[in-house]
């Protein structure tokens, strides 16, 4: 049976923790933004887009399975078609079918 | 808010689309699967709306969690957050109202997406088109939700690997952001710390450790970075 109760005070908890994170540094720096500060979310976008794409492939196993067959081949497409045509949707969209192409090849 | 900046919203929002209502809709799945209705689904999609966190929070509230170790886990899975928070403080700043909405729907895709700077056409307006941007994809995660809450029995659709889209979404801004610059460095130093902590750590604990590394390489290399910069 599900407690309702807790449950909303959960989501609530969840809500409201996520938003303060998200929110906090412009309570915080809004007024006065220091120099180190500024500095950081200048080039934090580099670094942290480059960390999500690990964190986007944390799961992947190059042990054993597919050894990361699909996601290696998948990223290099995605990455040659992106520097050679610079169209998202298009890159985006190859990459896509060529991982599930792969994975059905695998786990099929 | 004219039509040229709701077109430039909706097509960047594009390659968001997929990847947010396939990853809602098995957010959607699990939270039927404990038996909550899809107005739970709802609900959290629409409150809270962080991917990870939603699906960390199936568990929490199946188990019954207590308030203190939901608070703790949120911090722990959203803590990158706040460093979303401080790269778009500049760009955000003057939305007026929209800032409210723009911060509180911080994604990782959004958030790659606009902290990239995006060329918009003539006549668009920075400000809505952020705003926009955000509202298109949170309503892409509330439908996959709501639909995955939905026809939990009923879905036999093969999804799996669509959430690739995702990746291959990062992988488009990494791209076009190793192009925009000459400093390579911050790119990096994100890859580097980030693939090391991930080995050190492990995967369900290498985010915070990653964060903070990478911080304070940003700080040891910030005179490189500045001069390289000047320079762009």
């Amino acid at each position: 049976m599900i407690d309702k109760t807790h449950s909303l005070i959960l989501i609530a908890v969840m809500a409201g923790i996520t938003m303060l994170l998200r929110f906090l540094p412009y309570f915080i720096f809004s007024k006065r933004t220091p120099k180190a500060v500024l500095y950081l979310g200048n080039v934090l976008p580099y670094s942290l887009v480059a960390m999500l794409l690990v964190y986007c492939l944390k799961r992947t196993n190059f042990m054993s399975g597919s050894h990361g067959i699909p996601e290696i081949i998948s990223v290099a497409l995605v990455f040659l078609l992106h520097t050679w045509k610079h169209n998202t949707l298009l890159s985006v969209l190859c990459g896509t079918v060529c991982y599930r192409f792969w994975c059905s090849l695998y786990f099929n | 808010m004219n039509k040229t900046t709701v077109k430039a919203a909706f097509k960047a929002s594009l390659p968001v689309m997929a990847g947010y209502t396939v990853l809602g809709m098995g957010f959607g799945v699990l939270l039927a699967l404990k038996g909550y209705s899809f107005w739970w689904a709802i609900l959290m999609c629409v409150t809270i709306f962080a991917g990870s966190m939603q699906y960390v929070g199936v568990n929490l509230l199946a188990s019954g969690a207590s308030i203190i170790s939901t608070a703790i886990m949120t911090i722990m899975v959203n803590a990158r957050h706040l460093f979303y928070g401080i790269s778009m403080l500049k760009q955000y700043k003057d939305m007026g109202w929209r800032k409210w909405y723009a911060f509180f729907g911080l994604t990782d895709e959004t958030y790659s997406i606009v902290s990239l700077n995006p060329d918009l056409p003539e006549g668009a307006d920075r400000r809505d088109f952020n705003f926009l941007l955000t509202l298109m994809n949170q309503c892409y995660w509330i439908i996959g939700g709501f639909l995955g809450a939905l026809l939990t029995n009923i879905i036999s659709f093969n999804s799996a690997g669509i959430d690739f889209s995702m990746t291959a979404l990062f992988v488009v801004i990494f791209v076009e952001q190793w192009e925009k610059t000459r400093c390579h460095i911050p790119i990096y130093l994100g890859l580097g710390v980030s693939i090391v902590c991930l080995f050190i750590f492990g995967a369900d604990n290498f985010l915070i450790p990653s964060m903070i590394g990478i911080s304070a390489g940003l700080f040891i290399f910030r005179k490189r970075i500045e001069e390289v910069q000047e320079n762009d």
